[in-house]
């Protein structure tokens, strides 16, 4: 493509008169992505969570050996070689290969984590916000005590009351999650209750359902988006916290968490074993907290003067 | 004028962006004495710019440039920001627009006037506050010892300007910028406050640069008047000859102003040619 | 114009709005509290299948199961139950720990100090280097040190903090030798030591045992030091936002022109502004440190409210779990208000109305 090209084309992109709504939208994506890109440390994020995702499909064709079995009789506690990168743990098992599998269950956790706590959050926060009145009163004052819980400490007492397991942990997480999306939610269906347009819908005869579902909900999944990315690094430190108090993920499973607790009692002599899937665990935390970052600066007007 | 205080040759300020220079003042000159030196323009003229610049305010990023730029013969961009933070605040003083703003909120208006003074003088602490209360006496706040000890949340925008005044006047500056300084104020109290001002500059024998979007206050305020447009200067002359302005841009601010007895209609438009910034 | 404000009229209005603002605080106390005495009976007494066994553990025999059920009000409505439950958690009745045979109260009195100790130390070492990171990261904005804080801080976030914690020992404990193994105290002490306080290095210092102080130091200083990291994170983050804030302030220019130093500009003016916020802040950061206590302590062990729930959980012991965690939601929900009321009191502008 000549230069002229691509300079009408992102002329077309700036121009300060879209000639239709597409042309408004993806003229502001693109400056949003130009700012996001100008910032190294957010594409470095991003780089680490498609490599994530990139491990997490291709864990079975990655991996060198099983995530479970290992080779008891020869290959125990190995220190980091060519043939192990990361070395072997106690059941002679590869735990490079264990980590690339494990990627698996951080995803599984940030995403179902995710799917469970945001939508209880947009439902909250917009019923809330649209209703006003006591339904309001009632339901900010339930969102703000869960806010003041400690998230750990009732995450914990919540799996240990449902047992231990990953499911429970995804649950308890869950659970102790939304508050923070229901406020963000609420505050944004308070900015456009009021508006023309709903004003409009309404007289259409649109069920308050309706609104709310249609109208309402979408306005709010951007910002919510911004913050559940900002949130994935906690959630993942808590499940791995969990994991290695023995509450997460229950062995076998290459769970990075779990993995550092059952690498524990080999901590003074072998201490790869459990500094890998810690390690692991750093890598994607950052990964994510640096693409919220990111994103938040590029979609936040008011904090991108950098 | 025989005894210039401050000497401004082509003075410029660049800021550089993401999408590329901005350039705010581009070569402004004028010369100021012990006199009132009105500069007018709309917002985004670089009339404010031109005061900052003057003060050694403007932002890190901004790029200043002049051929002469002396304050009572001391070359302001050649010498060290040391030196010149010895100048503000005890030589150069500058009022801003909105008390509201513009004072320290955590820290009492007394505590503020004195930070002034202790910066440049070497005055003990009993002294400094006598010196303080003396300036809000000053600038007629009645009760200088309560309001010494107030907070700037808790008294009204003119007295909060008087008590901006009075900290910057109280190290006794021989020249004064006042950036917008009634604009943030009821119309009701802006007299008050300039009544104030124009005293103590006469009285002290200032110079004084008056800085504001309006004309007619100008005019009636200074000696001389400077109109800006765009970051250049369009017309200098003054103030008593206002009515004889040639350039079409001072004519047309001119007209925009109401008098009392005439219909106006259609509302004049201000016209904005490029080619007076050109 | 009238100079002189209407005095007493200013003096009411502000009384009226303090008394509206202590009430709302009450509310809004007592419902959270109540919150969290409902969610904590939820989990014991709702979730598990069966309660008794979730308290004693299934190898007890029956006529005990049968005896505990009446006990616990089992047969009782739910309602009822609850009504129960919170009338014995507010005269601070968790029942007993069947782990420790103790009453849950007693053991949390027993465990709390240590607790406390290790948050306050780790606290104190996030605020003191955290606010200066904070500030010189504002102040020198897009600078390296600019870029420098910022990595501490995202790594400080991202960083499971027990894995630090082991790595941290491995280090200085088993390689360098620098700190003391994971517990409060050498051995010989636990026994010759009485505490009166309960925090060590406070209480061997008042008796004037330098040697206890000085291996309650050497066991403390590892953790505290993590927890230190973890709060200087969140802390010089936050610092750098609200000293960016401040800094484009109107009254910053006004400081400059009126010729100030930029230190006594940074440190008097701005930092004084940013401060109210900051007390929130670092009242937050201690709250978190007190949850992140359970993992810190776990890897340290360290014998406070963290421990004390983590081993409760390992031996299925409920009643102790819920104790524990009633105790540091209690703490946690109020810091969380206090920091609250705090800034109000704190910032002059808080107005009448």
């Amino acid at each position: 493509m000549s230069a002229e090209a691509i300079q009408s084309r992102r002329d077309w992109l700036l121009s300060e008169r879209p000639a239709s709504r597409m042309q408004a939208r993806l003229g502001r994506a693109y400056v949003a992505w130009r700012r996001f890109s100008a910032n190294r440390l957010a594409f470095v994020g991003l780089l680490i969570i498609i490599a994530l995702l990139v491990i997490a499909a291709l864990a079975g064709v990655l991996a060198p050996y099983s995530p479970t079995f290992g080779d008891l009789k020869n290959a125990r506690l190995l220190a980091p070689s060519s043939g192990h990168w990361f070395g072997t743990d106690d059941l002679g098992r590869d735990i490079l290969s264990r980590i690339l599998y494990g990627s698996r269950w951080t995803l599984y956790v940030v995403i179902l984590v995710a799917i469970i706590a945001a939508p209880i959050g947009l439902l909250v926060g917009t019923v809330a916000g649209y209703a006003g009145g006591w339904t309001d009163a009632i339901l900010m004052r339930i969102t703000d005590v869960f806010l003041a819980f400690p998230k750990l400490v009732l995450a914990l007492a919540l799996v240990a009351a449902l047992g231990p397991g990953i499911e429970n942990a995804v649950l308890a997480i869950a659970i102790t999650s939304w508050p923070p999306y229901a406020r963000i939610a609420r505050a944004e269906t308070l900015t456009v209750r009021n508006s023309d347009y709903i004003k409009a819908v309404q007289l259409m005869g649109a069920s308050p359902f309706r609104i709310v579902l249609r109208h309402i909900m979408p306005l709010c999944i951007s910002s919510l988006i911004i913050r559940v990315t900002l949130d994935m690094a906690g959630i993942i430190l808590i499940a791995a916290g969990l994991g290695f108090l023995g509450l997460g993920a229950q062995p076998p499973l290459p769970e990075w968490g779990t993995m550092i607790a059952s690498g524990r009692r080999f901590i003074l002599d072998q201490w790869w074993v459990a500094g890998a899937p810690g390690f692991a665990i750093l890598i994607v935390s950052l990964g994510f907290n640096l693409l919220g970052d990111g994103l938040r600066d590029a979609l936040d007007p008011r904090s991108g003067d950098q | 004028m025989s005894d210039t205080l401050l000497d401004v040759d082509d003075l410029r300020v660049d800021f550089p962006t993401r999408t590329g220079l901005v350039r705010a003042v581009r070569g402004v000159s004028f010369t100021l004495g012990r006199e009132r030196l009105g500069i007018v323009g709309e917002s985004g003229s670089g009339k404010s710019q031109t005061g900052r610049a003057i003060m050694g305010l403007t932002p890190p990023q901004a790029r200043i440039s002049a051929k002469k730029l002396a304050f009572d013969g001391i070359d302001l961009l050649g010498i060290s920001p040391r030196q010149r933070r010895a100048l503000r605040g005890n030589r150069i003083a500058m009022i801003l627009q909105d008390p509201k703003y513009s004072l320290d909120p955590v820290m009492s208006i007394g505590r503020q006037i004195v930070e002034t003074l202790r910066t440049h003088e070497k005055v003990s602490k009993a002294e400094a506050r006598e010196r303080a209360l003396a300036m809000l006496e000053a600038v007629q706040i009645r009760d200088p010892k309560r309001v010494f000890d107030l907070h700037p949340h808790e008294v009204s925008g003119g007295m909060g300007q008087r008590a901006m005044i009075a900290m910057m006047l109280i190290a006794g500056p021989e020249m004064m910028i006042a950036d917008e300084p009634t604009s943030a104020l009821d119309v009701t109290v802006q007299l008050d406050v300039l009544g104030i001002l124009d005293k103590l500059v006469s009285d002290r024998g200032m110079g004084l640069i008056f800085i504001s979007h309006d004309l007619r206050l100008v005019s009636s305020f200074c000696d001389r008047v400077i109109v800006m447009y765009a970051g250049k200067v369009v017309e200098q002359l003054k103030a008593s000859e206002l009515g004889q302005a040639q350039h079409p841009y001072t004519r047309g601010l001119l007209n925009c102003m109401p008098r009392i007895g005439f219909e106006r209609h259609p509302l004049p438009v201000l016209d904005r040619k490029p080619e007076w910034a050109a | 114009m009238s100079a002189v404000e209407n005095e007493s009229g200013r003096g009411s209005a502000r009384a009226v709005a303090i008394a509206s603002a202590i009430g709302r605080f009450l509310v809004i106390a007592v419902t959270t509290y109540l919150g969290l005495l409902a969610v904590t009976f939820f989990i014991g007494r709702v979730i598990p299948i069966d309660p008794v066994l979730a308290v004693l553990g299934d190898r007890a025999p029956a006529n005990v199961v049968e005896r505990t059920r009446r006990e616990m009000g089992l047969d009782l409505p739910l309602i009822e139950q609850f009504y129960i439950y919170v009338k014995n958690a507010l005269s601070g009745d968790f029942g007993t720990s069947v782990l420790t045979t103790n009453p849950v109260m007693t053991d949390i009195r027993r465990a709390f100090p240590a607790t406390i100790e290790l948050a306050t130390l780790g606290t104190l070492i996030g605020s003191f280097i955290g606010v200066p990171l904070g500030v010189l990261a504002a102040v020198r904005r897009g600078s390296i040190i600019d870029q420098i804080v910022r990595i501490i801080g995202l790594i400080g976030y991202s960083v499971p903090i027990f894995w630090l914690g082991l790595l941290a020992l491995v280090l200085f404990y088993a390689k360098l030798q620098w700190v003391a193994f994971p517990a409060r105290l050498d051995v010989v002490y636990e026994y010759t030591f009485t505490p009166i306080t309960g925090f060590y290095l406070l209480d061997s210092a008042m008796q004037g045992q330098w040697d206890v102080f000085w291996d309650a130091y050497r066991h403390i200083v590892l953790p505290a030091s993590l927890l230190g990291y973890f709060s200087l994170a969140y802390i010089s983050r936050m610092t750098r936002s609200f000293m960016l804030n401040e800094l484009a302030q109107e009254y910053i220019v006004a400081a400059r022109a009126k010729g100030l130093s930029e230190r006594r500009i940074i440190w008097a003016h701005a930092l004084r502004n940013a401060a109210v916020p900051m007390v929130t802040v670092i009242a937050l950061s201690y709250a978190n440190l007190l949850e992140g206590s359970v993992l810190t302590e776990t890897v340290f062990s360290w014998p406070g409210i963290g421990l004390y729930i983590t081993n409760s959980l390992q031996n299925a012991d409920m009643n102790a779990v819920l104790g524990g965690t009633i105790a540091i939601g209690s703490v946690f929900i109020g810091i969380n208000l206090l920091s609250d009321l705090l800034y109000r009191v704190l910032d002059p502008r808080t107005k009448a109305g």
